[in-house]
């Protein structure tokens, strides 16, 4: 009898205290205004508001966000029992005007810097067989044909200099270059992640180097800056140039675990903790805070 | 609402079904646990790779973590509660750990590291908490109804999994924000732990505990009791893990990726059904009946497998598997263990098997890497039929 006044209390203790947790309205609602932003308009910063998910300055709310000359993609998580994401295309005016729904959880998004090519990467638990392993899914979408790449592990790919093949290989995190059609991105197989080069109008892709994740293309497309993983575990970004084929560490020592973005020539931005800061692409300097409370930034 | 059973004086509960009170209660502490931890576990990739930007590879390092902590604790844990004849105070020491882990994981921030540790601890509790709280049903049963213990206690535990999903789903829908699934799980975790420690009996025997310094040897002493290990390694070492199971199913129908986490669920609803009823039919057919009939189901998945079989026969096979043979092996073994290492010894068998099916992961995935899926379900198949030669040391 005692017992059950005990659990009966509890019960109503434990249950009102989660209810009241879950319900209490302490999360900031929605802006209310009209959407100020143009992404059309060149060099405006844009960050994603981690409080309340929203584009700052818009009434869209993504998981990630990328724009670039009036094309935005916003990846939109949809949790369930069946993970899916959406990814949406906006316009100039952050209106959707397509959705591309995939399987799995936002991880990255990029927009060309033309703003005619768009890519994402999501990434999948639970088709794996060993559970310590993950596993990756990127995709293309060509604004101006309208063709999307739902996966582009199909791409034929060249290592040493000869075709190579596994079935475990994951894509991630893919930047372009000017020309809409060269592309780099990681790919990770057999315990092992590389830099690759890939060419969507040619349809194959080859392996640089050995340890480089998320790359960043400069907007002349003469450097990479990507997160390398150093002896310790943490990533350390680095800087590479395509010409010499020199690597920098930056002076951003921090363990940073993003794609990076371009602010300028000379300049690259990412998360870090709950801010979004920035560091020069060339090893000099140190890293500035941009925003607090933000991620996904991009540069209109 | 309970009357006294006449065999060895065990309370049980007037249900019709003569469930002892005592496993209605860890029953029920189960199902609620699992709840709570199963709400953690559907949303921890959202919030790892969402809320806090952990890229994929980070991610899988954390994840990789959960591997080796629950089998080590688990045998410590069973030691200690023997040496104490304290099995409420160990388990309730793992349901507690792993309620304090719901929390704590808010509170590890961004850190990968931190957050693996986390992980790490609620495995820790969950290894601590098993081989107890097995040797608690076990002792809270006549033995000749211990299948029926076990498949009730089975039945309620796979039920919480079952829910606990629906669960985090429904809050986050409601809240919009992950720390309220974690808050809301704490909540669940507490009022199993006060459940536990209101209505969960400990059960002391009567014999002196016996002092042994190698308490694994000692145990494997007993010819019964080691050919009963040996069976179920042996047979640990054909059994072809769930998840080579799922991505075979997915394979061969062509299901979306995006569908691969509802065929546990299948698995989960026959496993719910079957557990009571087959409990009951190894107490009246004898356990090694239904322990061999839980395999030739095994043999029966393999076989689905190979022949590009539907889901709605594989899954509920499987079912059929779990239910015939996870309870009924306990049920087994633990009138076969002596007093005083009751813990240690389901402690040892369930980590002997845990090892082997680790072990049969890498052989099959090996072998499906080098000849493809369906040599290895033949390899394994006949491996199956091979160790139930033995079935006769499963009573």
């Amino acid at each position: 009898m005692r017992r059950g006044v005990i659990l009966l209390v509890a019960v109503l203790v434990l249950g009102g205290g989660a209810a009241g947790y879950t319900l209490w309205p302490d999360r900031p609602a929605p802006a209310a205004g009209g959407s100020a932003v143009d992404l059309a308009r060149p060099g405006r910063l844009l960050v994603r508001d981690l409080a309340t998910g929203l584009v700052r300055g818009s009434r869209t709310r993504c998981d990630r966000f990328a724009a670039a000359r009036g094309t935005g993609v916003c990846l939109v998580a949809r949790p369930g029992a069946v993970p899916t994401t959406h990814a949406l295309v906006l316009d100039r005016a952050m209106r959707p005007t397509r959705r591309v729904t995939l399987a799995g959880i936002p991880s990255r998004a990029r927009v060309s810097g033309s703003g005619r090519m768009i890519s994402w990467t999501v990434f999948v638990t639970g088709d794996s067989y060993n559970g310590g392993a993950f596993s990756t899914r990127t995709g293309l979408l060509d604004t101006r044909t309208g063709n999307v790449t739902v996966s582009i592990e199909e791409i034929p790919l060249l290592k040493d200099g000869r075709r190579y093949h596994s079935a475990d290989v994951n894509y991630w995190g893919v930047t372009f270059a000017p020309d809409d059609s060269r592309f780099y991105a990681t790919v990770a197989t057999r315990g092992k992640t590389y830099l690759v080069e890939g060419d969507y109008a040619r349809w194959q892709a080859r392996v640089l180097r050995e340890n480089a994740e998320c790359p960043s293309l400069s907007p002349d497309g003469g450097r990479l800056v990507y997160k390398k993983r150093t002896p310790s575990g943490a990533w350390r970004l680095h800087a590479l140039d395509l010409a010499t084929h020199r690597e920098t560490p930056l002076a951003e020592t921090a363990d940073v675990d993003d794609q990076v973005a371009w602010l300028d020539a000379g300049t690259v931005m990412y998360g870090k903790g709950r801010d979004v800061w920035a560091v020069p692409a060339d090893g000099s300097g140190g890293p500035r805070l941009l925003a607090t409370e933000a991620s996904s930034p991009t540069l209109t | 609402m309970y009357i006294s059973g006449v065999k060895s004086g065990v309370k049980v509960s007037r249900l019709g079904l003569a469930v002892p009170a005592n496993v209605l209660a860890l029953g029920t502490v189960n199902l609620v646990t699992d709840v709570s931890s199963e709400m953690v576990t559907a949303v921890l990739p959202f919030y790892l790779v969402l809320s806090l930007g952990l890229s994929p590879l980070a991610f899988g390092l954390v994840d990789g973590l959960y591997v080796g902590v629950t089998a080590v604790l688990r045998l410590a844990g069973a030691r200690l509660a023997d040496r104490l004849q304290r099995r409420k105070l160990v388990a309730g020491l793992g349901y507690a750990l792993s309620a304090a882990c719901r929390l704590a994981l808010p509170a590890a921030g961004g850190s990968a590291a931190l957050i693996g540790a986390v992980v790490a601890a609620d495995r820790a509790g969950k290894g601590l908490r098993t081989a107890p709280r097995d040797a608690l049903i076990s002792l809270s049963a006549d033995p000749g109804r211990l299948g029926q213990a076990f498949g009730v206690h089975r039945a309620m535990d796979t039920t919480g999994a079952l829910l606990g999903p629906l669960a985090a789903f429904a809050v986050l829908g409601a809240s919009g924000a992950y720390d309220a699934v974690f808050v809301v799980s704490f909540a669940v975790a507490l009022l199993g732990l006060l459940v536990f420690v209101l209505y969960v009996r400990d059960r002391r025997e009567v014999a002196p505990p016996r002092a042994s310094s190698r308490p694994a040897r000692a145990l494997l002493g007993d010819a019964r009791f080691r050919r009963l290990c040996l069976t179920a390694c042996a047979l640990g070492l054909v059994t072809v893990s769930d998840a080579f199971v799922y991505l075979l199913l997915q394979r061969n129908a062509g299901l979306a990726t995006e569908h691969l986490p509802l065929l546990p669920l299948g698995t989960a609803a026959a496993y719910v059904l079957l557990a009571v009823p087959l409990g009951r039919l190894a107490d009246r057919l004898g356990r090694g009946a239904v322990f061999v009939l839980g395999h030739l189901a095994l043999v029966a998945v393999y076989g689905a497998l190979a022949a590009s079989g539907p889901f709605w026969l594989v899954l509920p096979l499987l079912g059929l598997f779990y239910a015939a043979t996870d309870g009924v092996l306990m049920a087994a073994a633990g009138p076969l263990l002596p007093a005083g290492s009751r813990t240690s010894g389901l402690a040892l068998l369930q980590t002997g098997q845990a090892l082997a099916r680790m072990f049969s992961s890498v052989l099959y995935g090996a072998a499906w890497a080098a000849f493809g899926p369906v040599p290895g379900l033949i390899a394994m198949g006949a491996g199956v039929l091979a160790c139930l030669s033995l079935w006769r040391e499963v009573r």
